[in-house]
């Protein structure tokens, strides 16, 4: 494979600036949201890190932290590999220069505002639905410009059949606008706060139902859609089943939405709602399985060469990673295991699997696949992504394992009763001093997964600010 | 000759066609959630209401909007789960109706610190005076932050007043009266505050976010608490 490839087909001149760019701004945001994660875990472990500011402050950063992974580092990531892709699968360039560039700088306000509002206490408390009202205005409008562009690509296409990565992409791209504005509605008091139409439960039914979404249609679908084009290009091998690839996109976006209720269990929702969301998050195993499989045996014959390219072994950690965090998922949405793990750091231990584990690391391989393919040059340092594979996949470990013991510690004590039927440990901050060791060695975990996150900030910056690029026809370090 | 197995009908009819895919996506998409939310508005049994539960007062409004600024929710829980062990640390578990006025809910994701459904009333004011400023000097080896910009910053009695307004239109039953009167009423309620600081030798200005802060976190879970003893909501629970 030559890094001149591919640039141009059948006359086709693919608008990869814009990629470019994206590719660019999921690295920045990358570095800035893993950091605040890292920072915020200092803070739970050690509180004078909260150094007694405002804005400094947990309540304040988490937020901050938790947007920024999420639409500013993923989002980005999804934007880079969709308009890189479907120009490819569908063989033109993207409908609108314009409109690619609005989606870009739009984009990239929104994350500069929510930057900005969040760490001064601007919210709306709705998690990863914090932003106030004008910056969600905002969302709207720029989405519409991506959704317009997008489709008018599709519709322009010189490739008659679509893709299956193209039907996850229009999950997402047709389903988050729903999430947002249904989840949104509000009235406003001030330029700056405003308050939801909801009240209560009906608040917490409609946030969750866009919260569980959120993670189903903006960390699961565009991601799966990825992996179905990055994957095989990268093992050089077809989709392992193409009959699975239907069964379960259909399944899984139809299932997703239901489960939302499983936040919700043992709370004074109805009943009814509280089943539907734990049937239906146990049902999801299987399409997501499908999905997991639909990977992981898209390898088959290319299983060598996952032992020497640190990108075939990101991807192989990644969707092993989401089949693991899509097992833990239902398995905690059954009401008995939810009794214990609600509340708990087990739950954070769960995001991040997903997170680091699913998102991170197909993002990962996927900028590392990209950036010669991209720049048309071989990687500054290429045996560091096999350093920074191995930081993350240890750091994802520690942070994983030390998030379900801190789980199961608070989880049983906090129901902990002895012989007479008193609490067992009546005092919160004596259950709160047991999790010191776990929130410390979560901070390590982390730190390790921003050091992988910097080492590929350094790699990227140093090949694209490098030397010119080199003759044509040097074959891709980081592939061969 | 066309493929006529159930993959060849996907690839030859759904496929290739753009409207079609995006209209059965959207329409996969839309079930779930309109199943699951609309009946929460629509059905007379839904959520059902607690009489006793009474909107919060203008600076108990003030309050919850430092309580969503300062991000609380995103350690603290605001729902006891109908488990005996969450009865015995925190009390009566939270029914339904005790939320009609939450507008946003406050129910929260993760206890890093303690559920506060049942705070109100638990210690007196003078208490969460002390612990907002540095919660060690109550409860040594806390890792909650110290918050001593409320003992500095003022809330704005006009700001509340547009919250008021805004409350009443999503459904929370202010009249015109409540939200004139609000700035009245805020100081009037904070002096009752002050005044049984003072009586702790605690002496802080009644227009100081702190006030408002306490004022909130001194509400909540009351009206629930007061229905359930009456017999509502099915009636108080044994641990």
């Amino acid at each position: 494979m030559e890094y001149t490839a591919a640039q141009q087909t059948e006359g086709v001149q693919y608008d990869d600036a814009i990629v470019r760019a994206f590719l660019t701004a999921t690295v920045v945001w990358g570095v800035v949201g893993m950091l605040v994660g890292v920072f915020i875990a200092l803070e739970l472990a050690w509180w004078p890190a909260n150094m007694n500011l405002p804005w400094t402050s947990f309540g304040r950063l988490r937020p901050l932290h938790t947007n920024a992974v999420i639409f500013a580092f993923a989002g980005n990531m999804c934007f880079t590999g969709i308009y890189y892709s479907m120009q490819r699968l569908l063989k033109v360039r993207m409908w609108g220069d314009t409109l690619s560039r609005l989606h870009f700088w739009g984009w990239q306000l929104i994350i500069v505002l929510a930057a900005i509002t969040l760490p001064l206490g601007l919210t709306e408390s709705k998690e990863y639905a914090e932003l106030i009202w004008p910056i969600d205005l905002l969302i709207a409008v720029v989405w519409v410009i991506f959704a317009v562009n997008f489709f008018g690509t599709i519709a322009v296409r010189k490739v008659r059949h679509l893709y299956v990565a193209i039907w996850f992409y229009m999950s997402f791209v047709i389903t988050i606008p729903v999430l947002h504005i249904v989840n949104s509605l509000a009235v406003p008091a001030t330029l700056t706060r405003s308050y939801p139409i909801y009240a209560g439960l009906t608040d917490a039914l409609v946030q969750w139902w866009y919260g569980h979404n959120a993670v189903g249609f903006f960390l699961t679908t565009p991601f799966l859609g990825l992996m179905y084009y990055f994957l095989p290009r990268a093992a050089e091998r077809p989709v392992y089943s193409y009959r699975l690839s239907i069964v379960h996109f259909w399944a899984l976006v139809f299932l997703y939405i239901w489960a939302g209720p499983h936040h919700l269990l043992y709370s004074a929702l109805p009943e009814w709602a509280q089943t539907l969301g734990m049937v239906f998050s146990i049902m999801l195993l299987a399409p997501s399985w499908g999905g997991m499989l639909n990977g992981l045996l898209t390898l088959k014959g290319a299983w060598d060469r996952v032992r020497t390219d640190p990108i075939l072994k990101m991807m192989v950690v990644a969707v092993s990673f989401y089949g693991m965090s899509t097992f833990e998922g239902p398995m905690m949405s059954i009401r008995a295991v939810n009794a214990l793990s609600h509340y708990t750091a087990w739950t954070i231990g769960h995001v991040h699997s997903g997170a680091l584990g699913w998102v991170g690391m197909i993002s990962f391989a996927i900028i590392y696949w990209l950036i010669p393919r991209l720049w048309h040059r071989p990687l500054a340092y290429p045996k560091l992504p096999t350093t920074h594979f191995w930081l993350a996949t240890i750091g994802i470990v520690l942070y994983v394992v030390s998030m379900w013991a801190a789980g199961l510690t608070e989880g049983l004590e906090w129901r902990a009763v002895d012989a007479a039927g008193q609490l067992k440990y009546p005092n919160w901050v004596d259950i709160v001093h047991q999790l010191a060791p776990f929130n410390w060695l979560r901070m390590i975990g982390g730190s390790m997964y921003l050091v992988g996150m910097l080492m590929l900030a350094w790699n990227f910056y140093r090949t694209v600010r490098g030397p010119a690029p080199s003759p044509a026809g040097v074959p891709l370090a980081a592939t061969n | 000759m066309a493929d006529q197995s159930p993959d060849g009908f996907h690839r030859r009819v759904i496929e290739s066609r753009l409207g079609l895919f995006a209209i059965l996506t959207t329409l996969a998409i839309l079930v779930g959630g309109m199943v699951e939310i609309i009946p929460m508005f629509t059905v007379q049994a839904g959520p059902p209401s607690l009489a006793g539960v009474t909107p919060y007062t203008a600076l108990e409004v003030a309050g919850r909007d430092i309580y969503i600024r300062e991000g609380c929710y995103t350690c603290h829980s605001q729902m006891v789960r109908p488990m005996r062990a969450e009865l015995l640390r925190y009390g009566e578990w939270t029914r339904s109706g005790e939320y009609a006025y939450d507008h946003p809910f406050l129910l929260g994701s993760r206890r890093i610190g303690p559920d506060l459904q049942r705070v109100g009333g638990k210690y007196p004011d003078a208490w969460h005076y002390e612990h907002m400023r540095n919660p060690r000097s109550i409860t040594p080896g806390s890792i909650m932050p110290n918050y001593p910009w409320l003992y500095v910053d003022k809330y704005d009695p006009a700001d509340i007043q547009a919250s008021l307004t805004a409350l009443s239109r999503v459904g929370v039953p202010y009249t015109a009266a409540d939200i004139a009167g609000a700035p009245a009423a805020m100081d009037a309620q904070a002096r009752e505050i002050t005044g049984r600081l003072a009586e702790q030798k605690i002496t802080t200005e009644p227009n100081r976010e702190i006030i408002a802060l306490i004022a909130y976190l001194q509400r909540l879970g009351k009206d629930g608490r007061a229905a359930i003893a009456a017999g509502q909501g099915g009636g108080p629970s044994t641990p």
